[in-house]
């Protein structure tokens, strides 16, 4: 093994082959910087160029560019507070705070080591798993994939916020809105409204991107100043060193979490992010989480990284790709003429041990890369942000466009983004909303198909059995820990009672189309959303009532928005802006309306000169078209493009 | 990433159209001719997303497309995704001018609701041409504590408690499987929400489930291992279709038996029935003619004809036979009088036979298609 182990190596360090998984590593630097664009856009990207190179460059390439995106795409999280993908949403909860407090360049240095480390476990799990693999992942059925569904719905009790209930229904709202789509045992559709869109259930990435950028991008626009409070990067580099080296056993832990999960297929690698970091607030003790606790930056980013490796255990040993860039990390190899199975643990074991390799060097290089190139990338939080602001949103609505290409993404990021722009007003919690989204469809695939497979006697299977006494132990200890902030200002903030009590009305209008929905389908094509509503109906019409008529609603009272200084924009202004673009678009084509937005936004609301108006206005739109160029990808089409016939790119 | 498209994106679709098409008028008919396509950009739609199966089978096309189209244009994949494949096949339907520019891939789960009539279907394949038509199979196997080994042990199968099956939904791929079962009369309780093959056969390497069946690749690369060691016992093939269209062994699998010859050893008679007929029209559509590259009916002959030909220089080139093993396996794609024999078959379905096989849905899985 070890004599395998190093003539890969050798094999792998001739100098073009190293060029060519420098080249992966660039690409996934520059596709994981850009926001909203993880390692599934990279991967799509250099796939039309594998085709004629030897299999070990082209599998050095692959694995580069997935190793490098985990690590780059921490940039957009911590220093705008837009996650980098769909894989990275949890950093931003603390890495973002730590921006704005001027501690940029502490984050992002523990981030890049949290994420050096954690790809390297990864790539360690990976070689063991050449062992081990097939009877770990064979002895998970779907009652423990189930089990392991639940486990991850029991973090809601941590990052529920300050009102156990509010975090609860904003769980359910996921788990409500997850449902929408194709039934997984009956192929019914459910609040489909006859669209092929809904049909196919809403998109993970558009729904993360509008509920946390949007609200975020409004609130920075109102302010006026810059990302970091202080106008400061800080000298935090060392600082970030300094981090690791005190929490290295949370740093470990959630490395090998990570990767572990990473590696079942099935579950999801957005589920591993909240998992890893609700068992940080779990078990770390005086936590600050939500406020920019450091540790929340390190676990979050060593897991995305570690989970890479795990990710490849499925897709390398059994041809199943546990992720959208896994399924086309497999496309890639099927075109060099490489079949994943069990032959890559056998007479094909060099090509495993080149991607382990790969992963290894390629985390390397890639923090390196990160640090070079940081303090250039970090300035960002010291401009001021009415000049980065059209950029933000320009790079939001690609992001969620990019998502399935078809205009609804737009809407229907308008329309989340509204909701979570209340949520944070109003002190609804946003990350059991995203946790209840992501289970939902795999709480009840599996639920079904263990029903089918074991009856309901699978809850006596040991596995089951051990999963759930972990649950028991884990929401135990974090029971006792202190809960997530809800934002990074916690101050008590009240506000009004009525206009929360009318908002709280939206969770319960959904929860009841859901019902009234789900009375048309058959038993199994109804019971979990039925019943996922009817549950949250009882938890949810008290809290409105409450809210609309309780003297003292207490701790469910709360109102961002009190005390606000109008004179650095209303509440309404920049959303106002937000929705122009997008009816905007609805009328003459994305390009047109984002060229429109450019020149407004940077002439009206950031008071540019005509210079430099026209000069940023230029440079966005030609990346953009040279983006969607790269991706051949159109524009999303207005009113106009369907009444006349234009010349791509404005078609 | 400028210098490593540059090669790819050379010219750049609509914008560089002018002047090269002007000599393209004056071109025999019936011929296809280098200016018709010189500088031109083709966009090759697949309904599917990339890194799936369809989308490998395009990118690996791709190259010898380049190489032997006339002219050797730019090709460019165009991934639309949506409702199954549906939508980006609607959308084909309803813009692919017939310039001979945009082509479109189809697949097995573009053609089931065609052929099943489901109402989100805005296409309909008698507008097309087929230029290409790609095959492959899948071959069935349990596990080896059922102790059945051929058709001669069917009793013992028939009589087996506890068979189950995961299948990907009601009208996916995995209708071919269901319907076999009824054919053989076997009492098996069909799992969904199965994500891909994969899951299936993880349910069955798990004891989950214990019939499953993988298309050819993935049973090759997949499922032999495991039938060496003992621990999956293969039943039979699908067949493939010869180029006279009748039902023959899988030269990939010489050894198993096809499933008509299967199920005529098991009942004792030759196939007969609509629900033969149902199996029939879906295996075709499924396994034996999967794929197709079509363009719109309209389209000039002598371009249509230059596809044609690309793809028959492209089924002749020594480095596409060599390489197809893992992406296609060992099967002949084909161009021209067989190709167009298995579009016929595997895009009509006689009425009556949609008829039963929308009532069997209903009646098996409960599962209603919403009116045509």
């Amino acid at each position: 093994m070890f004599e395998a182990l190093l003539s890969a190596l050798v094999q792998l360090s001739s100098p073009d082959r190293l060029a060519y998984m420098a080249l992966g590593v660039a690409i996934g630097y520059a596709i994981g910087v850009l926001p909203a664009l993880g390692g599934l856009a990279g991967l799509s990207l250099v796939l039309p160029f594998i085709y004629g190179l030897d299999q070990v460059s082209a599998l050095a390439m692959l694995t580069g560019l997935v190793a490098v995106a985990a690590t780059a795409d921490t940039y957009s999280s911590i220093l705008m507070g837009i996650p980098g993908s769909s894989a990275s949403q949890a950093t931003i909860l603390d890495g973002f705070p730590m921006a704005r407090r001027g501690e940029a360049a502490r984050a992002l240095s523990a981030s890049f080591i949290a994420s050096m480390i954690g790809g390297l476990v990864g790539a360690v799990i990976l070689s063991c798993a050449v062992l081990v693999a097939r009877p770990l992942i064979l002895a998970l059925g779907t009652a423990e994939l189930f089990m392991l569904a639940v486990l991850g719905l029991s973090m809601v009790g941590v990052l529920a916020g300050r009102s156990f209930g509010k975090g609860l229904v904003a769980c359910g709202l996921g788990l409500a809105l997850g449902t929408i789509g194709s039934a997984p045992a009956t192929a019914e559709y459910r609040l489909d409204f006859g669209t092929l869109y809904l049909s196919d259930g809403l998109p993970l990435p558009v729904l993360v991107l509008a509920i946390f950028a949007l609200p975020e991008i409004v609130d920075l626009a109102r302010g006026g100043g810059t990302i970091s409070k202080t106008a400061e990067l800080g000298k935090g580099w060392i600082a970030g060193l300094r981090d690791i080296a005190r929490h290295w056993w949370l740093l470990l832990r959630t490395s090998t979490i990570g990767s572990l999960l990473g590696a079942i297929p099935g579950l999801g690698g957005s589920v591993t992010d909240w998992i890893v970091y609700g068992h940080a607030v779990q078990t770390e003790k005086n936590g600050q989480f939500g406020k920019g606790d450091v540790r929340g930056v390190i676990a979050v980013e060593a897991s995305n990284n570690a989970r890479e490796g795990g990710a490849l255990v499925p897709t390398l040993f059994f041809g199943i790709p546990s992720s959208g860039s896994m399924a086309v990390f497999l496309g890639g190899m099927t075109l060099i003429g490489i079949e994943a199975g069990p032959q890559l643990v056998g007479e094909r074991l060099d090509l495993t041990y080149a991607i382990i390799w790969s992963l290894a060097i390629a985390n390397v290089m890639g923090t390196g890369l990160c640090f070079v190139t940081s303090p250039l990338i970090a300035k960002l939080t010291t401009i001021r942000f009415g000049l980065i602001a059209p950029f933000m949103v320009m790079i939001v609505c690609f992001g969620a466009f990019n998502t399935s290409r078809d205009a609804a993404d737009l809407y229907l990021l308008l329309a989340v983004g509204v909701l979570g722009l209340f949520m944070r007003r109003f002190g609804w919690p946003r990350p059991p909303f995203v946790v209840g989204f992501v289970l939902a469809q795999p709480m009840e695939t599996y639920l079904y198909q263990a029903v089918q497979f074991y009856g309901w006697s699978f809850v006596e299977r040991p596995g089951v059995l051990i999963i759930a006494a972990m649950i028991a132990l884990f929401v135990f200890i974090g029971a006792r820990q202190r809960r997530l902030a809800d934002t990074d200002d916690e101050s008590d903030k009240r506000g009004h009672a009525r206009p929360q009590a009318i908002f709280a009305l939206v969770p319960i209008a959904i929860f009841a189309a859901v019902l009234l929905d789900a009375t048309k389908h058959s038993f199994l094509g109804a019971v979990f959303p039925g019943m996922v509503a009817a549950a949250m109906l009882v938890i949810s019409i008290p809290i409105a009532l409450k809210l609309a008529f309780a003297n003292d609603p207490g701790s469910l009272l709360h109102d961002g928005e009190e005390g606000a200084d109008e004179s650095q924009g209303g509440f309404w202004t920049y959303l106002f802006w937000f929705a122009g673009l997008i009816l905007g678009s609805a009328l003459v084509g994305f390009l047109l309306a984002s060229i429109v937005f450019f020149l407004a936004f940077l002439r009206v609301a950031a008071k540019c000169s005509w210079t430099k108006t026209l000069v940023l206005t230029a440079i966005a739109n030609g990346g953009l078209v040279a983006v969607a160029d790269i991706l051949v990808l159109d524009f999303p089409n207005g009113l106009l493009q369907s009444m006349i016939d234009l010349p791509w790119p404005l078609r | 990433m400028a210098d490593l498209t540059g090669v790819m994106h050379a010219g750049r679709r609509d914008l560089i159209r002018l002047g090269a098409g002007l000599g393209a008028a004056a071109a025999l008919p019936g011929v296809a001719r280098a200016q018709d396509f010189v500088g031109r950009t083709i966009e090759w739609i697949i309904p599917m997303s990339v890194g799936g199966g369809s989308d490998t089978w395009a990118r690996f096309h791709l190259p010898f497309l380049n190489r032997h189209m006339a002219g050797n244009p730019t090709i460019v994949i165009r991934n639309i995704t949506g409702g199954g494949g549906i939508n980006g096949t609607n959308q084909f339907a309803a813009r692919a001018r017939p310039d001979g520019l945009t082509i479109l891939g189809t697949t097995a789960s573009i053609q089931f609701p065609f052929l099943l009539g489901d109402p989100r279907v805005r296409y309909d394949y008698a507008n097309w041409v087929p230029v290409m038509a790609s095959p492959t199979g899948g071959v069935m196997y349990i596990r080896p504590e059922l102790g059945v080994r051929g058709p001669g042990d069917i009793a013992r199968l028939r009589s087996a408690s506890g068979l189950k099956f995961g299948s990907q939904g009601p009208t996916s791929l995995d209708m071919v499987p269901a319907l076999a079962f009824e054919l053989l009369g076997l009492d098996v309780q069909v799992v969904m929400g199965m994500q891909g093959r994969g899951q299936g056969r993880l349910a069955f390497e798990r004891g989950e489930t214990p019939i499953d069946y993988q298309t050819s690749s993935a049973y090759i690369s997949q499922v032999l291992p495991l039938v060496r060691e003992g621990k999956a016992v293969p039943l039979c093939s699908w067949g493939s279709l010869n180029d006279a269209g009748e039902l023959v062994r899988d030269s990939n699998f010489p050894d198993l038996p096809h499933f008509a010859e299967f199920l005529q050893a098991a009942t004792g008679r030759a196939p007969s029935g609509p629900a033969w007929e149902a199996w029939k029209a879906l295996f075709v559509a499924g396994f034996g003619a999967q794929k197709f590259v079509v363009l719109p009916k309209s389209t000039p002959a002598n371009l249509v004809n230059a596809y044609k030909e690309a793809f028959r220089k492209t089924i002749a080139d020594a480095e596409y036979r060599e390489k197809r093993g893992p992406v296609i396996g060992e099967y002949n794609e084909t161009v021209g009088e067989p190709a167009d024999r298995a579009y016929a078959a595997a895009t009509t379905m006689a009425p009556e036979v949609r008829q039963w096989t929308r009532d069997w849905l209903q009646r098996r899985f409960n599962h209603t298609l919403g009116r045509e």
